[in-house]
């Protein structure tokens, strides 16, 4: 057997929190702590790059497949990649060191605990990506959520509590009823290996309730309207790195899970289910737009901004056409880096003024530059501007749509109108205008870390924009194949 | 070559915006204006191949997005039409650049507005350029992006914020409609490429396709579609609302953008899908309705507005409307003269008037100037032929593009056709009595400023003179010179394929009196306008105080904004709260999450009584519960 890449990946973020752990966290000794998690996370994030240039983009076949047995007869550890998954793996080891940058004075107690959290959530969250077995996929999924929990509830904002447990509530009750599922995939298919279960297929009478179950856990993370209210909630309490997982990451185990499970495995409830998952996505793109258009709150408004571009990607991933599902993946890659960016932007003027409120500031911008340049970019992304990565997934979303439905295209194209208003006005209340709050004043400008970080986001940002070629050509076989697979099921029967 | 001429203001653009700091306000100043000169003139050089050689190409630069059956590609297209939108492009851009020198000379953020500039020339050159629909769209949303930020370029101004948010949004509506017509366009050909869309054109005649249960032709929806985005962009009747707000930028940018270029890729796009439009007799009757519409409604308006700015906004929205109607009576040729010309004496206007403003310093309502002709001889010149070129006086360019959409709207010879001809002519009246309304307050009569010394007033730098005569070398001389190549005779040779006529157009002339009609009307303008505003100025006031209902009806611009606000803007607000407060927080929360926690704790509270620890109340429960077990048992 060859070299274990992925086992490795998975461990590697795990083996440097266990580090941590044993490193004493001393005052002093925080610049360590730090140095450790970083250095883990990057040699993650290149080995990520490494298993990406060994990729074999030509076959939709899983590649670096490991399989071994864990219970005997009942659960193996299978983990493998395909072009869905490898860029949900690199967007993750991308964004995790550039949250460890991020973590600066404002968590203040127990830092070395809290990197720990992002270490292991970052091993669980690859562990998502990769996993081909139902119920270590199901392991991971939940797992995810620990970390998470523990650092809105320990680090978070002063209704930390409240908002970690609503996150709590609502993901347990989707959970549950996946895991009734995937025991009864096992009870009616013998296995919970998903590449076999791709070859054998699910009975068409069983689909339906098994793709509801998956759904109802799905629609919680991704978060679908109407399960959404946990979200505002989370990343208003959650500090500045758990809001930006949150958001670039832990979103993103949904559409992949969508794209996986629901249409690879249930594509007969799939297609039934349509109608379904388009009223829930166009409800979301305008329901949650104009309510992020109200808000006085700036990670509220980011976040309720999330929820509108979260139902353009399952709206995409249901068209079951190449441009639809394809523009879903690169959105989510997108709204990794477009919303890390806007969530770490709140946070550099949270460090410095201690309020998230968008009537706090006005006029910036010729106190502090240099932010309000890449808050421009990244505002602009967000609003699907072409030449930036949104465009690219939005558009690709919409015209696939189009092709399956017209009425659904048109309203979510409406959408995209309020999403300029929101996003410009929320800019123009903070950035533009006179200074009016003399102690913005004081404000220094983004030091080099912040910068550091923020231009790491904005150039593949840009560069997407601009040539989006090397995320479409990885995911492109895997999808046409997806498509084709899923056509024939449905035909078959 | 032709590459650089789009790489050029990017280059510049770059160098200005992340260097101007470094190597300071006045190279970047040198930097831009040279880089987009240099540009101009090869732009020059295309055309002329172009003319001369019948030069096409077709370069393909890089992939963009290639997905599926979707293949998009940066390109750069040149023919006729492009090698036109060039020139007119790079050469107005070029002379703004350099009148920015001047016109910016006091601003401290001087690398930041060149930089913009080029950006914007950058993006409307990749909107000429293009080869499909989606680099158009490309560059059309980059030319509102640098419109954006131009208008709200002094950003302390919360009126310009506000203008410069109001101009994408409107934008954006349109853009909603281009959008979808170019997912429809893909829907329908599985291209977005041109060339292979309009070869396959004819095929769909009489494709219907069909939404929410009505079914409408394939062609008549995609032309709508995409006029929707070109009424926003060219801002026509119902999406115009943004153009006259957009003043509130740097008159540079008023000159380049929001009359040149950018106002005018509505019209552009209408002539470059005329492959598509000809077969769509309904959005070309929409298109001619729409266009007089405009053309009417804003010369109405212009005709009591008092900021200097604005009444040249909306005499641009209505030129705008000419033009449209000019393609939707199938001349779009006369459409591409009209808007070339237009981008010479309209630039020109717009920097005079920007002159006067500097003049002034910073003084834009007509009511408080007057009686300067004599401090600002060259300015007051200079205008003197923008408003003639404007007002379509004999011989100079407007006469002749002007005075061609009104001959050829007559000759199509159906009933939209005459009409837009009869709204042409009342219009070209109007425009006329707003262009001297604005001249004759501005530099004739009394002195009216009460802020500056009559003194105090001064002439334009250099700088900023010569640009403007460049313009208005244009506008004298462009229709003349040009006439023979765009609506000449031999028309084809030149346009090629770049344009289509499924009917050729018609080649007699309207009979001599409605073509001695318009000159007419516009001549006679003069001391009509003269008598009303320097010689008898009680008398406009007396027509306003008869009629105050319409009075206020024009001077609030027909009611649109408020209207806008009422119906749509604040009906959002409201639609926010009541989803956030109501919806998400009462409704979802409230039965959700909340709801089912206060609903458990109150079970187990409850639950608690029954633990109440006396054995009792145990004992009691026990044995209830035994004798019902046992009555069940016996029962059985």
């Amino acid at each position: 057997m060859n070299f274990p890449i992925l086992s490795s990946l998975i461990l590697l973020p795990s083996i440097g929190a266990f580090f941590l752990f044993f490193t004493k966290s001393k005052k002093e000794d925080n610049k360590t702590v730090k140095y450790v998690a970083l250095f883990t996370s990057l040699v993650t994030f290149f080995l990520s790059i490494y298993l990406w240039i060994l990729f074999d983009q030509s076959t939709s076949e899983f590649q670096f497949i490991e399989d071994r047995v864990w219970i005997e007869g009942l659960i193996n550890y299978k983990v493998g990649i395909d072009g869905i998954s490898i860029l949900f793996i690199i967007l993750t080891t991308f964004i995790t060191p550039l949250c460890i940058i991020s973590v600066n004075n404002s968590i203040q107690k127990r830092l070395s605990e809290f990197l720990i959290a992002i270490l292991i959530m970052e091993s669980f969250m690859i562990g998502v990506f990769c996993s081909l077995d139902l119920v270590v996929f199901y392991l991971f999924f939940e797992a995810g959520l620990i970390p998470m929990f523990l650092i809105i509830g320990i680090w978070g904002g002063s209704r930390r509590v409240y908002s970690a447990f609503k996150f709590f509530l609502y993901t347990l009750l989707g959970s549950v009823l996946m895991l009734v599922a995937i025991i009864s995939i096992y009870w009616i298919s013998g296995t919970t290996d998903v590449v076999k279960l791709y070859e054998l297929g699910i009975d068409a009478k069983y689909q339906n309730l098994l793709w509801l179950a998956f759904f109802s856990s799905f629609a919680v993370k991704t978060p679908m309207w109407p399960v959404h209210t946990w979200l505002p909630d989370a990343h208003v309490e959650a500090p500045t790195a758990g809001s930006v997982l949150l958001a670039a990451i832990l979103l993103k185990m949904a559409g992949y899970g969508f794209i996986r499970f629901s249409l690879g495995l249930f594509p007969i409830a799939s297609e039934i289910f349509t109608p379904f998952i388009y009223t829930l996505s166009v409800i979301a793109i305008i329901f949650t737009s104009f309510i992020a258009l109200m808000q006085e709150d700036m990670k509220k408004l980011i976040a309720y901004s999330s929820v509108a571009h979260m139902g353009f990607v399952t709206l995409g991933i249901f068209t079951i056409q190449q441009q639809g599902i394809e523009g879903s993946i690169i959105q989510m890659i997108s709204h990794g880096l477009v919303s890390a960016a806007l969530f770490l932007c709140v946070g550099v003027v949270y460090d410095r003024m201690h309020s998230r409120l968008i009537s706090t500031y006005g006029g910036l911008v010729s106190i502090i530059p240099k932010y309000s340049v890449l808050f421009m970019l990244f505002t602009l992304a967000a609003l699907g501007l072409p030449g930036t990565s949104g465009f690219v997934g939005e558009f690709l979303i919409l015209m696939g749509a189009f092709k399956d439905n017209f009425l659904v295209a048109v309203i979510a194209s409406f959408g995209v109108i309020i999403g300029a208003a929101y996003m410009l006005w929320l800019y123009k209340r903070v950035i533009f205008g006179k200074l009016i709050n003399q102690d913005l004043k004081q404000m220094i400008d983004l030091n080099k870390s912040e910068l550091f970080i923020l231009t790491c986001l904005a150039i593949p940002t840009l560069l997407f924009g601009f040539y989006p070629e090397p995320l479409i050509s990885t995911i492109e076989v895997s999808i046409s194949d997806l498509i084709k697979v899923y056509n024939m099921n449905l035909t078959g029967y | 070559m032709e590459i650089s001429i789009i790489a050029l203001p990017l280059i510049a653009s770059i160098i200005s915006g992340f260097f101007g700091k470094l190597i300071g306000d006045r190279n970047s100043e040198i930097i831009t204006s040279l880089l987009v000169s240099i540009s101009a003139i090869l732009s020059a050089l295309v055309l002329y191949q172009v003319i001369i050689n019948n030069y096409q190409d077709n370069i393909v630069i890089a992939t963009w997005i290639s997905s599926g059956a979707l293949d998009v590609n940066w390109s750069m297209k040149i023919d006729s039409l492009s090698a036109i939108m060039l020139v007119v492009v790079t050469s107005v851009s070029s002379l703004v650049h350099i009148y920015s020198i001047g016109y910016m000379s006091h601003d401290p953020h001087k690398p930041r507005f060149m930089a913009y500039l080029s950006l914007f020339t950058f993006a409307m050159l990749m909107l000429v350029t293009s080869d499909n629909f989606v680099q158009l769209f490309f560059g059309w949303e980059g030319v509102g992006l640098c419109s954006y930020f131009l208008i709200g370029f002094w950003f302390k101004k919360d009126s310009a914020n506000t203008a410069a948010i109001k101009a994408f949004v409107v934008n954006r509506v349109g853009d909603f409609g281009f959008a979808l017509g170019i997912f429809l366009i893909f829907y329908l050909f599985g291209t977005v490429n041109y060339s292979e869309v309009f070869k396959l054109i004819p095929s769909i005649i009489d494709k219907n396709i069909s939404f929410l249960g009505i079914e409408i032709n394939a062609i008549d929806s995609i032309c709508l579609l995409l006029f929707i985005g070109a009424m926003g962009k060219s801002a026509q009747i119902l999406l115009h609302t943004w153009l006259p707000d957009a003043m509130e930028g740097p008159t540079p940018v008023s000159a380049l953008i929001h009359a040149a270029t950018m106002v005018t890729a509505g019209v552009f796009l209408v002539v470059r899908c005329s492959p598509i439009y000809e077969y769509s007799e309904l959005a070309l009757n929409v298109i001619t309705i729409v266009g007089m519409s405009t053309a009417f409604f804003a010369a109405t308006v212009a005709i009591v507005q008092t900021d200097i700015k604005k009444i040249i906004a909306y005499s641009t929205c209505s030129q705008l409307g000419y033009m449209f109607f000019a393609t939707g009576v199938g001349a779009y040729n006369v459409a591409m003269f009209h808007l070339f010309t237009h981008a010479f004496f309209k630039a020109l206007l717009f920097l005079g008037s920007g002159s006067v403003i500097h003049a002034f310093k910073d003084e834009q309502n007509i009511n408080n100037m007057g009686g300067v002709w004599k401090k600002l001889p060259y300015t007051y010149a200079l205008m003197i032929i923008g408003t003639l070129a404007l007002t379509g006086f004999p011989f100079l360019s407007g006469f002749y593009s002007k005075d061609a959409i009104i001959e050829f709207a007559y000759l199509r010879g159906n009933t939209s056709g005459y009409y837009a001809a009869g709204i042409g002519i009342i219009t070209a009246f109007l425009t006329s009595i707003y262009s001297w309304r604005l001249m004759f307050k501005t530099f004739h009569g009394d002195y009216n400023n009460k802020d500056i010394k009559i003194e105090e007033t001064h002439e334009s730098p250099l700088i900023m003179l010569i640009p403007l005569v460049f313009l208005s070398l244009g506008a004298i001389f462009a229709g003349y010179t040009f006439k023979e190549l765009f609506i000449g005779h031999g028309v084809n040779n030149f346009w090629q394929d770049s344009i289509f006529f499924l009917k050729p157009l018609s080649i007699e002339h309207p009979p001599f009196w409605f073509l001695v009609l318009t000159p007419i009307l516009v001549i006679l303008s003069i001391p009509i306008a003269y008598y009303l505003f320097v010689k008898n100025k009680n008398l406009p006031e007396r027509i306003a105080s008869v009629n105050k209902p319409l009075y206020n009806f024009l001077l609030n611009k027909w009611y649109f904004d408020e209207f806008y606000d009422a119906t749509i803007v604040k009906p959002s607000k409201k639609l926010g709260i009541f989803l956030w407060k109501f919806f998400d927080i009462k409704l979802i929360d409230g039965f959700g999450p909340d709801g089912l926690s206060a609903f458990i704790k109150k079970c187990s509270l409850k639950a608690n009584k029954f633990q109440s620890g006396y054995i009792y109340q145990y004992a009691f429960i026990m044995l209830l519960g035994f004798s019902a077990l046992l009555t069940f048992l016996i029962v059985k």
